[in-house]
Parts: structure tokens; C-alpha cells; sequence
């Protein structure tokens, strides 16, 4: 059986009287695509950044390949090689699209090297024609790709995407559906998502959050027929 | 940033050697040599606020102490040398300790403008209440609101009795000038600069691209305090007296005026904005009809409703709209108009 990269022991996060997330325990092993799905205010997100360092868990720990990182801060959980991608493209809006990769790829590389991979990136991602552009002037779409860009020139053995395919066309979905499957080859992936579509598409395993809980945790079509599942998250009884 | 650092060279020597021949034809070296000093601590809170997001209120704090530090040493010491590398340490340590608690207490924006407009008030308060004969470093009465006199002035090193002064310390003055500007320039191009500007666009991003934002922060927080504690010093030797009203707020105010009218996120702006607003209030200081502080007011206001930017900003893009390339789109438009009127015959 391949590593576990991640895990998570009785993680709990409280805002005042509000549990977001409950007593989660949670395993991640190498290469595996993973996506987490639930309704709003399910504590999807604050699990995503209770293991992102973002924020920090109220109980409970978090393990990367065997290294507790519960308090760690966001700039340490990166160095350890994990690309995080936030729920809104959250990149530097007046620098070029070079500019933004090679700032990321500069992290883990020499200057030289940097300069390839980043190189590498842009055209791995079809970045080229708008390569010098600043960030801030590109559509939603070409921004999330750039975003991926971020993530993947590290080399990473976990990515983290907080809704990756949000407010993207049709076209731009499939692309990045191709980039998450090439991404994957090398690393484990956990997506925050609430387009099915794109779940159905991307995923085997899926982990259901409801109530700050995981609810279920099962192969994507087992989880779409489950009459709970669609009770709490599609709305729908049987 | 666009270019080389051989570029960044080649211009910066000729700027300074266009400052040090054709500038003294127009004003006196004396008036110059404060402008210099001021263009400097300009140039430190352009690094800092316009390429590393940090609005410090408190720049003046560093200059004050740069210029304290020279003239207690001086006194203590007798030669200007030690001095001068104290004027340029201090500041930085007391900014390193200061920006540190400052950065990994994760305070950002509105606080720490605060914290260090409080410092500054701080500093400003203590010196003002150094009157009293115990307050001595080593030979250096401290003086209260007097401040001190007659301090040992710029001289060769390791030479105390061969001074540095008129011309010469304007020589001196606009040489340091080009080389903290070069310096400047060699920071932002190196990876430590470029990740620099990457944190004052999105510090969330740069942590979680593994970026300690805070140690950089700090790092580029000391190496701005340290460039205003050279212009202290440099402001010492010109003044020859320090007094409480180098930390005082309107100081720390005009430096933000500057870097504002000059334009921020460019290296030039600020030192221009420096220069450009001290010879004016100098000028104005002659008269007695408006008072300055009004029209550096008004010239704010100004800036701040019709060129947000600065004027080296707005003068880079008219240059840009005028002799720079034509956007793309619009020869592709004339392209095909003209080769629709072909076909039309």
C-alpha cells in the first residue's frame, strides 16, 4: 500500500460556540486523488485551511508524511513541497504571468533553474502567448491556470486546491482537468470542489463533509447514490 | 524590473555626474547638499513603502537617530569615520529589533503605521526631555530640546584634523547618493528584491508559495532605516547641531509627501519628490506672505485627486504613449482596414 502523505487525528476547529469542524480524521496516500464535497458551511474549507497553516486547529493533529504540522505556519507546510491553491486566484495582479511562476519556481531552485522551469511551466500550461502580460488584465479562467502554474513548478508531493474549476468555462475546465491528471502522476490531490461535474470527471474517492463531520467516504458513484448523501448535500429524499 | 544592472550603472554615473557639474550652476552647493541628504531619505522610504508595501510613519525616527548616533559618537570618538558606520548600524538594529516584533507579531497596515508613528512620538518626547546634565553618553551631553552642538564634523578617515566640508562635502554627498541608488537598484534586481515586490502585492501567496514573509520584511525594513540613518548622519555634518525636531511628525509626514508626489514604486520618484518639495519649501521659506506647510499641503491634495502616481510615473507613461511602441491592435486594425479598401479596389 503507497505512503500516507496525509493525515489528520480528531481535528476540530471552533469559532466561538460554532464547531466548523468536528473531530476529523482523515488519510491521504501517495498519488491519490481525493475530492471533498458538501454543502456550504459543511467545514470543508476550514479543514482545507486547518492543513493548509492558515488556520490553526483548535484540537486535534495534523501529520505530513509522518511530520506533525499542526501549528506550522503556511510559508513552512510550502516548504515541505505541498502546492496550496486558494478558493479565489490569489496571485500578484500587476506582475507579468512570468514574473508570478518564476517568483514560485524561485523558492525551490537556483536562478538558472528557475528560469527554465518556469519556461517549462508556461508552455506545459499553454501560458505562452499571454506570458508577459500582467495578471491583473487576464480573464478568470487564464488566472486559475496560472494559479495551477504556481503550484506545479515546485514539484509537489501534495497539492491542496480550494475549488479550482470555480466560474471557468466549459474549455477552461477541460484543461485544467488535463493539468489536476498530470499533476497527479507525481502527487497526492485533495480538490475542494461543488461542481459535480467536474468531480465525476476527476475523481475516484470522494469524502463527504456535513456538519463540520465526514459523513462518508466512498468510491464517486457509490457517494452520488447514497440516499444520506443526496439528502444533505443534492437536497433530494428518497 | 525592466533592464540590466550595467544599465542601472551606466545611468546611475551620469545622473550623479550630471548632479555634481551642471546642478551647482543653478543652486548653491550649500542648499544642494541638503537636498541630496533629503533625496537619501526619500529614497529609504521609496524602497521600503513602494516596493516592499511597508508605510512606515516613523521614517524620521531612523534619520533622527542616524543623526544622534553620529554626533554622540563623534564627541565620544573624535573622528568621523566609527561614526559614520554607527549612524548607518544603529538605525538598522533598533529597525531590525523593532520591524521583527513588528512582522512576526503578524501586524500589518493601519497598526503598523501606528507603531511607528508612536515610536517616533516616543523618541521625539525622550530626546526633548534630555535637558538635564545626567543625561550624558560618555562625553555627550544629550541636550533636551537644545540638542548638541559642535560635534567633530566630517573629516578623511583616520585623519581628524583634514575636514570635508563645502564643496567637497557636496562631492561627498551626491557620490553617496548615486551609490545607495545603485545599491538600491542591485536589491530590487537580486531575488531578494523580486520576492520583495512579490509580498507587497500578495503576502498570503508568497507564504504559501514557502516565503517567510516576515523575516523578509524585516530584513528589507533594517536595510531602509539604515540608508535613513546615513542621510541623518550626512544631515548632521551639513547642520553641524542635532536637534528633538529631526524625529518630530511633520518630518516623518513630508518624507511620505515626497515618496508620494515623486512616485512610489519607482527608485527615482521618491528622491525627486525629496529634492523637488525641500528646494520649494526652501524657496517659500524666503517669503512670509503663505505659509509653506500650506502649499506642500495643497500640493498633496493636488497629487493625490489628479496624478495618483507621482510624477515620475506619469512622465515614464507620456513617455511611453509617445515614443514607446503602438499597441498591437491598433496597426492590426489599420492593417486590415487598409487591405479591406485594397480588395474594394
Amino acid at each position: 500500500m503507497a505512503e500516507v502523505v496525509l493525515e489528520t487525528h480528531g481535528l476540530t476547529m471552533r469559532f466561538g460556540g460554532v464547531v466548523a469542524s468536528n473531530n476529523v480524521d482523515f488519510k491521504l496516500r501517495a498519488r491519490e486523488l481525493r475530492c471533498l464535497i458538501g454543502p456550504n458551511g459543511a467545514g470543508k474549507s476550514t479543514f482545507f485551511k486547518c492543513v493548509t497553516g492558515l488556520q490553526t486547529p483548535t484540537e486535534g493533529e495534523v501529520y505530513m508524511r509522518g511530520i506533525e504540522t499542526t501549528h506550522w505556519m503556511p510559508h513552512q507546510i510550502a516548504s515541505l513541497g505541498v502546492g496550496i491553491k486558494t478558493q479565489t486566484p490569489n496571485v500578484m495582479d500587476s506582475l507579468s504571468v512570468f514574473e508570478n511562476i518564476w517568483l514560485a519556481a524561485r523558492r525551490f531552485h537556483d536562478v538558472q533553474e528557475a528560469n527554465l522551469k518556469t519556461q517549462e511551466i508556461i508552455e506545459r500550461l499553454a501560458l505562452g502567448s499571454i506570458a508577459r502580460d500582467d495578471l491583473g488584465r487576464l480573464a478568470h479562467g487564464e488566472r486559475q491556470r496560472v494559479e495551477l502554474g504556481l503550484v506545479a513548478v515546485g514539484d509537489p508531493w501534495l497539492v491542496l486546491l480550494d475549488e479550482p474549476a470555480a466560474g471557468m468555462s466549459a474549455e477552461d475546465v477541460e484543461r485544467m482537468t488535463g493539468i489536476i491528471h498530470e499533476l497527479n502522476k507525481t502527487a497526492a490531490i485533495i480538490i475542494v470542489e461543488h461542481d459535480m461535474q467536474f468531480i465525476r470527471s476527476i475523481a475516484d474517492m470522494v469524502t463527504v463533509f456535513h456538519q463540520g463531520e465526514v459523513l462518508m467516504e466512498d468510491h464517486v458513484d457509490r457517494v452520488m447514490s447514497d440516499p444520506t448523501v443526496r439528502n444533505v448535500y443534492l437536497g433530494k429524499k428518497n | 524590473m525592466q533592464g540590466s544592472l550595467s544599465k542601472d550603472a551606466i545611468t546611475t554615473i551620469l545622473v550623479t555626474a550630471v548632479l555634481i557639474w551642471v546642478m551647482p550652476l543653478m543652486i548653491g552647493t550649500y542648499t544642494l547638499t541638503v537636498l541630496i541628504v533629503y533625496g537619501m531619505l526619500g529614497l529609504s522610504l521609496g524602497l521600503i513603502w513602494g516596493f516592499g508595501g511597508i508605510l512606515c510613519f516613523g521614517q524620521a525616527a531612523f534619520f533622527g537617530l542616524g543623526a544622534y548616533t553620529y554626533a554622540i559618537a563623534a564627541i565620544n570618538i573624535g573622528e568621523s569615520t566609527v561614526p559614520m558606520i554607527l549612524a548607518v548600524l544603529v538605525p538598522a538594529v533598533f529597525a531590525a529589533l523593532l520591524g521583527a516584533m513588528m512582522f512576526y507579531g503578524r501586524l500589518n497596515d493601519v497598526y503598523l503605521g501606528v507603531i511607528t508613528l508612536v515610536v517616533t512620538l516616543i523618541l521625539f518626547k525622550f530626546i526633548n526631555s534630555t535637558a538635564g546634565p545626567q543625561y550624558v553618553i560618555g562625553t555627550a551631553r544629550l541636550g533636551g530640546f537644545n540638542g548638541i552642538p559642535g560635534f567633530q564634523t566630517l573629516n578623511i578617515p583616520g585623519r581628524p584634523d583634514d575636514y570635508i566640508w563645502g564643496d567637497s562635502y557636496f562631492y561627498v554627498c551626491a557620490v553617496l547618493l548615486g551609490a545607495v541608488y545603485f545599491l538600491v537598484s542591485a536589491l530590487l534586481r537580486s531575488s531578494f528584491g523580486r520576492v520583495a515586490v512579490g509580498i507587497r502585492e500578495n503576502e498570503t501567496r508568497m507564504s504559501l508559495m514557502g516565503y517567510d514573509v516576515r523575516i523578509r520584511k524585516t530584513v528589507l525594513f533594517a536595510a531602509g532605516a539604515a540608508i535613513a540613518g546615513l542621510a541623518g548622519a550626512l544631515f548632521a555634518n551639513w547642520a553641524e547641531i542635532v536637534t528633538p525636531s529631526l524625529f518630530s511628525l511633520g518630518q516623518s509626514a513630508e518624507i511620505i509627501i515626497w515618496c508620494i508626489v515623486g512616485g512610489l514604486g519607482t527608485r527615482f520618484g521618491p528622491v525627486l519628490g525629496a529634492a523637488g518639495l525641500a528646494y520649494l519649501k526652501f524657496l517659500l521659506g524666503q517669503q512670509s506672505i503663505i505659509d509653506n506647510t500650506l502649499i506642500t499641503g495643497l500640493i498633496l491634495v493636488l497629487f493625490v485627486l489628479f496624478l495618483p502616481k507621482g510624477v515620475v510615473p506619469a512622465l515614464a507613461g507620456l513617455w511611453k504613449v509617445s515614443f514607446g511602441r503602438r499597441p498591437l491592435g491598433r496597426i492590426h486594425q489599420q492593417r486590415r482596414m487598409r487591405n479591406r479598401e485594397r480588395q474594394n479596389g
